[in-house]
């Protein structure tokens, strides 16, 4: 019991820190490709264009591509991860900075505040709940999507499920299963509360 | 006059792809304490005027000089933190309080807390906003009217010499309208600014400016000089029709009842003998006089007519003064009292309510046409 106990402890950290790690990273990344690309509808575009591929690619393709390159285990699974996670916070990030009144620009520019400061005092803060919306839906898929990182030796709660299905329909097989797909439940819940409450404490109460 | 504290020398701004400048060698001279508005049809520049001398636009050519120094080459921010600018759709940035929104320049400067807290106060007290009631509140939370007022104290806050204004009461309802602009009328006597402002509408450049400059397309100056010269002598056409044809109307809310000769009409003042009155009236011109309680206080037009017809005592014959004007009035004001007037008159009194005398229809008719017999020789 307590081995299981100690498996299911080890593989919701797996499948935690895949979330964690995937998402800080993909926020970082997102957030700045939306602001370096907010002159350029070019650049927009094409970013925009390609993230969408990765979303639309099968999931357990993106798991597998990457093994030639970094092997198996946790690498490809964050790699497929990461990349499956773009799409929402950088089309956010765009539509948040794009639906600033333009006269709140225009004031800060005409009383003097440089475009770095208007980037991080003005447009950044006014985007902020709606890329954190974007956040939010990337949180859901990664908790969702880590599942299949077990196919590639990457762990997580998807070994759970992985187990059951391939021991089905020996006893505990369903159990397991219940059991991998429960817990994501659960962690996807943590993570949801997580994210409400940042969004309390990081959103004035002016554009609340 | 003095050393221009604006001056715009030879001033373009083109777009690549159209033909005709934004803003075509544009040479103009903004005067210390002044308010200039800049006024045109659509379309004309002026906006992308006003928006050249903070360089929100940057010139493709000519200089921009401030206080004699050429600032076309500065960093823009230091230069915009030394101008305030207040447009028509406020921009108050929705996250921040009032008290945030007002203090965003002297942060900029790096002014200290204490010193820009009470800046706050003082600004909100300017704008006549309670700071206990506004300072923590967010736009959202304002009416039009009170948020661009919260506008125009975060432009002033640090208290730049220069005040860019575009077009800051045209979205605001007629009669908040009317009193902001009265209200930034009395600021602005004492503040002493020197603000280039801008609108679409005639009255409010009449009202608000020392000096108009009507610009035609390519914000090309048609005519740059006071709103009475303006308005007596336009310089062409293209002036004239601007103004359209109120313009004798509109010149009335620029001359004040001060102005104009008083009508002589006899007081009596109370208490009076009915034989003393009727002599009165009889030398009277106008056969009127203005019954004066014993404090010179108009209560009456008193006429022979009026006197004749009934045996009444005298305090209740002819017609009640209702209203009465005062010599800061403007002439329309005196127009719609004496149209209201049952005898085509005004009474005029002092601050204290004692009569001085009355206007008349004549006597404005007769300004009138003395000042546009002036402007047919001139």
């Amino acid at each position: 019991m307590s081995t299981r106990l100690d498996q299911i402890q080890e593989s919701t950290l797996e499948h935690s820190l895949y979330v964690v790690s995937v998402l800080g990273l993909a926020s970082v990344f997102s957030i700045a490709l939306g602001v370096l690309t907010r002159r350029s509808v070019l650049a927009r575009e094409l970013s925009l264009a390609i993230t969408s591929v990765f979303l639309t690619l099968p999931a357990l393709a993106l798991f597998t591509i990457f093994i030639p390159l970094v092997g198996l285990g946790f690498a490809p699974s964050f790699i497929a991860l990461f990349l499956y996670s773009l799409l929402p916070i950088l089309r956010n990030t765009i539509t948040g900075l794009d639906g600033i009144d333009s006269s709140v620009l225009d004031a800060a520019k005409g009383m003097g505040l440089t475009s770095r400061q208007v980037l991080l005092r003005i447009q950044l803060p006014l985007a902020w709940p709606v890329i954190l919306a974007g956040i939010r839906v990337s949180s859901m898929l990664i908790v969702g999507v880590a599942a299949i990182a077990t196919l590639v030796a990457g762990g997580g709660l998807g070994d759970f499920i992985k187990s059951g299905l391939a021991r089905l329909p020996l006893p505990n097989s369903l159990e397991a299963i219940w059991t991998g797909t429960l817990l994501c439940l659960v962690l996807a819940l943590i993570i949801d509360l997580i994210l409400q409450a940042t969004k309390r404490a990081t959103i004035s109460r002016g554009i609340r | 006059m003095s050393q221009p504290l604006i001056r715009l020398e030879n001033v373009s701004k083109s777009y690549p792809g159209t033909e005709a400048p934004a803003v075509g060698n544009l040479t103009m001279d903004v005067y210390e304490g002044e308010v200039l508005v800049l006024v045109g049809p659509s379309g004309c520049g002026k906006s992308t005027t006003l928006r050249l001398i903070n360089r929100l636009i940057e010139p493709t050519a000519g200089r921009i000089y401030l206080h004699g120094e050429d600032v076309t080459d500065i960093d823009p921010s230091v230069l915009r933190r030394k101008i305030g600018y207040v447009i028509q759709q406020v921009g108050l940035f929705p996250h921040r309080t009032i008290a945030e929104n007002i203090a965003t320049v002297p942060k900029l400067l790096g002014w200290d807390k204490a010193r820009i807290n009470e800046r706050i106060d003082e600004m909100l007290d300017l704008v006549s906003m309670d700071p206990a009631i506004y300072r923590d509140r967010y736009p959202k939370e304002l009416s039009g009217g009170q948020a661009q007022r919260v506008g125009v104290a975060r432009a002033l806050a640090a208290d730049p010499d220069v005040l860019l204004m575009d077009e800051p009461f045209g979205a605001i309802d007629p009669i908040t309208r009317d009193r902001l602009q009265n209200e930034f009328l009395r600021l602005q006597q004492d503040l002493k600014k020197t603000i280039v402002f801008v609108t679409h509408d005639i009255d409010e450049a009449i009202k608000m400016g020392n000096r108009i400059a009507i610009l035609r397309e390519g914000s090309e100056i048609a005519q740059i000089d006071t709103p009475e010269v303006i308005l007596s002598e336009p310089a062409d056409e293209f002036v004239e029709n601007f103004l359209g044809s109120g313009a004798i109307l509109k010149g009335l809310t620029l001359k004040k009842v001060r102005d104009i000769d008083l009508h002589d009409i006899p007081a009596l003042e109370m208490p009076v003998l009915r034989d003393e009155a009727l002599k009165v009236l009889e030398n009277s011109p106008e056969k009127t006089a203005v019954l004066l309680d014993k404090d010179h206080r108009p209560l009456r037009w008193i006429s022979e007519a009026s006197l004749n017809r009934t045996t009444q005592p005298i305090e209740k014959s002819g017609k009640p003064i209702t209203i009465d004007l005062q010599p800061e009035d403007t002439l329309q004001d005196a127009l719609g009292v004496m149209l209201q007037s049952s005898v085509g008159m005004a009474v005029v009194v002092d601050r204290s309510g004692k009569y001085l005398g009355c206007c008349s229809i004549e006597s404005l008719a007769s300004m009138i046409i003395s000042d546009s017999g002036g402007s047919a020789t001139a």
